[in-house]
């Protein structure tokens, strides 16, 4: 085939020539991090509008940052929730005993418990405030890194680990990845590993809601990498069309995996700002601060309450470990990046607020966590009797063909017979 | 379920529906009978849908129920997901089978494996419905049969009405359907039954059998196969529109074949399929999708495991071609009278 004129690439007159544009991190491996440029306001700043004003008055909000915590460790400003002392100190714990949790379950994947384990350091303010602003039946389409909630929903931590360790008491019959629980009692949908999916389901459940007249409304969690997704815009269309009761959260951790933000459109605007084209009101808060995502959350739980429309907020934080087990964040990012994250660790900046306001004691913090580890063992002992990944102690080998329909279809029928066959023939000192 | 219907059928009167107001009262019914389906979709509310099966269902049950949606698949039948997770049965309209790709991911990956993946603690009780199938001078985005990817997806059923009784009864029995069910609608025959001949004049539901609706609530069991017609000379397999055909076909052939209506591909009849191919010793599969890695191949599989020893002559597969389907050659494209012909005269001839 002949050369097309249009594909020659011949540059025409005296025009450039075009070229592509693919983001790179600032940072790689063994890089000093230099955060200067980053715009980090001063807490209590920002105004706080109305929960019932016009989406558009939220545009300021989208593109700053709300914070509350300061410095000197005091709450200021309009956005301060003014939490009572046990609440602040019920938020701290929560918070430090999700990172307690994780950080067992982290060593567990690595002596062979399970297969796999995804944590949450740094972005623990965000599942914790968000759980305690909204109401213990609001539904909740989390993504992988909400474990906070449902510890703070007071989801029994055994039944947390017989999932991660998929053994025979695991409620999802050891079917799905560890850390995809689903928690139906406990308002907390089932967690998908198709990213994005929950986004334009949870909007379809706060129609729901809306179309029974209830009260609850729901919420969502994406991270800022699959915003790209297809998905969260089928979501963000179909909140605004209908004015849905719910809250859209991006988790902006500044990594997908390897991939900077960069690759999620962050080097153009803000993931809040994108509220602005759907009309949908968006809120950019510090996601290290546990009191600003509190009132964030408040704000917009309430405004979908008051039947006064969806919110999308952006939690500005960093992801502070791996992706997962499986990955190794030093081979494509800088070391420094954690350690100088301006933002803090949002334990820290709760325990220094309470301290600060003559609430707590670095004593006192060293005995909770002293005494949550001690709970996390307890509860590891008691699931690791239902057995490890691995080691036998599992479902029956029939439950692999439930649930796929309501009732067995013949195939699956003739199915589960072969693998009960096969079983006997494999392992005949099997016994179920 | 099967008393209710044997009631039902005795009492209610029957009256000529075609398919379009088939599926419209099925629908109605349904909504009538259970205040928890909603019916959402491109064009759907004040309009009633681009082919009017939605028509007036927004006058009587409210914009609450039944409404129109953005030009959005994955929104459309990931909301469906989420109200499912709330207690809803929606009922979400893909405007054309050709469409459903955007919502793909949705339907295989959170629909259909909503139940396992939750051990059963939330589920998705939706029908997606969607027109399918060629012969409407479509061309190649209006035209597909995509039933066989659905077949192949764990946690969808699959369901396909030939005639207006049987697309009220089973839609109804899918909504009723606590499990997530694609429910094709042949558009070529939404007016009335086609026998292939593309240039003879269209036939209306008022003259068949199959266009006789009862009024009111019954359901047609899901997974339950239709014998068109009892015969010895061979089995024929087929759904939707290809009933038709192959009925003029046989009849003009003067062969005396059993014809076989599966009605819904998963789950599947296998105990009708079996017991007629023992009978027949011969098998032959009709269907308009593209041949390679069509429904075709898995029925063809199902015989040939089951029914060997019986069989008198090769499994024939009649289908689609292996291309997009062409706009001005529809025709050509269409497994009509000479191809299904030209495979029965070969299975006669074994
Ligand atoms: C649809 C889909 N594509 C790709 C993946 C593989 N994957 C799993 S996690 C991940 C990164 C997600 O990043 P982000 O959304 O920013 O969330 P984070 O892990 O940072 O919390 C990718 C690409 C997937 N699970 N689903």
């Amino acid at each position: 085939m002949g050369e097309s004129p249009v594909r020659s690439g011949k540059p025409r007159g005296n025009l450039p020539p075009l070229e592509l544009y693919v983001p790179e991190p600032k940072y790689r491996p063994g890089d000093k991090v230099d955060y200067s440029e980053l715009d980090i306001p001063e807490p209590g700043e920002l105004a706080r509008p109305d929960e019932a004003c016009a989406a558009s008055e939220t545009w300021p909000l989208t593109t700053d940052m709300i914070r509350v915590l300061g410095d000197d460790d005091k709450a200021v400003g309009p956005w301060n929730p003014n939490l009572d002392p046990e609440s602040l100190r019920r938020m701290l714990r929560n918070m430090a005993l999700t990172r307690a949790f994780d950080d067992r379950m982290y060593r567990g994947q690595r002596q062979g418990k399970t297969s796999f384990y995804m944590k949450c350091t740094g972005e623990e303010a965000i599942s914790v405030a968000c759980a305690l602003a909204l109401a213990g039946d609001d539904m909740v389409f989390p993504s992988y890194r909400q474990q906070g909630i449902l510890i703070s929903r007071g989801y029994p931590l055994v039944d947390m680990i017989n999932q991660i360790y998929s053994n025979r008491a695991d409620r999802l019959k050891g079917r799905q990845l560890p850390i995809m629980y689903s928690a139906r009692d406990y308002g907390f949908f089932t967690i998908s590993g198709n990213l994005a999916t929950q986004f334009p389901q949870a909007v379809g459940w706060a129609m729901a809601s809306a179309i029974k007249g209830d009260t609850r409304i729901a919420t969502s969690f994406i991270g800022e990498g699959s915003s790209a997704e297809g998905d969260f815009h089928a979501a963000m269309t179909f909140a605004a069309v209908y004015n849905a009761p719910v809250v859209l959260n991006v988790v902006n951790n500044q990594w997908a995996i390897s991939s900077f933000s960069g690759f999620a459109g962050a080097e153009r605007t803000t993931f809040a700002a994108r509220a602005a084209g759907y009309g949908i009101a968006g809120l950019r808060v510090d996601g290290n601060d546990a009191l600003a995502v509190y009132a964030a959350m408040e704000w917009a739980a309430n405004r979908a309450r008051g039947n006064l429309g969806p919110t999308l907020i952006e939690h500005f934080t960093y992801r502070a470990e791996g992706h997962s087990t499986s990955d190794d964040p030093s081979a494509y990012r800088s070391a420094h990046e954690r350690e100088e994250w301006p933002l803090g660790d949002p334990i820290m900046r709760l325990r220094n607020h309470l301290i600060a306001i003559g609430e707590w004691s670095e004593d006192r913090h060293a005995d909770m966590d002293r005494e949550l580890a001690e709970e996390v063992k307890a509860a590891t002992k008691e699931a690791e009797k239902n057995g490890i990944l691995g080691h036998g102690l599992h479902h029956p080998f029939h439950t692999m063909f439930e649930d796929v329909f309501e009732e067995l279809p013949w195939h699956l029928d003739e199915q589960a017979e072969q693998a009960i066959r096969e079983r006997q023939m494999k392992w005949p000192e099997w016994k179920e | 379920m099967l008393e209710e219907e044997a009631v039902s059928l005795h009492d209610a009167p029957t009256r000529s529906l075609n398919m379009i107001e088939a599926i419209n009262e099925a629908l109605d019914v349904m909504m009538a009978r259970d205040p928890d389906v909603v019916i959402l979709g491109e064009d759907v509310g004040y309009f009633g849908g681009v082919f009017r099966a939605t028509a007036g269902l927004q006058g009587k049950y409210g914009k609450n129920r039944v409404f129109d949606s953005p030009i959005n698949e994955c929104g459309i039948i990931g909301a469906a997901v989420g109200m499912a997770a709330y207690g809803l049965r929606p009922v979400p309209e893909i405007q054309f089978a050709d469409y459903i790709y955007p919502g793909l991911d949705q339907l295989v990956s959170e629909a259909a494996r909503l139940r396992y993946r939750s051990a059963g603690e939330f589920v998705a009780p939706i029908t997606v419905r969607s027109p399918f199938g060629g012969g409407i001078f479509g061309g190649q985005t209006h035209s597909q049969s995509p039933e066989a990817l659905f077949t192949h997806v764990a946690g969808l059923k699959t369901v396909i009405p030939s005639t207006p009784h049987d697309a009220k009864g089973l839609l109804i029995a899918a909504i009723e359907d606590n499990d997530p069910v694609i429910f094709f609608e042949p558009k070529r025959i939404y007016n009335g039954p086609f026998d292939g001949y593309y240039d003879n004049p269209s036939k209306s539901w008022k003259n068949h059998a199959g266009g006789k609706v009862p009024e009111g609530y019954y359901s047609i069991p899901l997974g339950k196969a239709r014998v068109v017609r009892e015969g010895a000379a061979m089995t024929v397999l087929a759904y939707g529109t290809m009933i038709h055909v192959v009925e003029a076909v046989l009849a003009e052939k003067g062969v005396d074949a059993e014809i076989i209506d599966l009605r819904t591909l998963v789950p599947l009849d296998i105990e009708t399929v079996q017991k007629s191919v023992e009978k027949t010793g011969k098998c032959l599969i009709v269907h308009e999708a593209t041949r390679t890695s069509g429904f075709g191949a898995e029925l063809s599989a199902l015989v040939q495991e089951r029914c060997f020893y019986h069989l008198e002559a090769p499994i024939e597969r009649v289908t689609g071609f292996d291309t997009p389907y062409p706009h001005s050659l529809e025709w050509a494209y269409f497994p009509g009278p000479v191809r299904i012909g030209e495979a029965v005269d070969r299975l006669m001839k074994d």
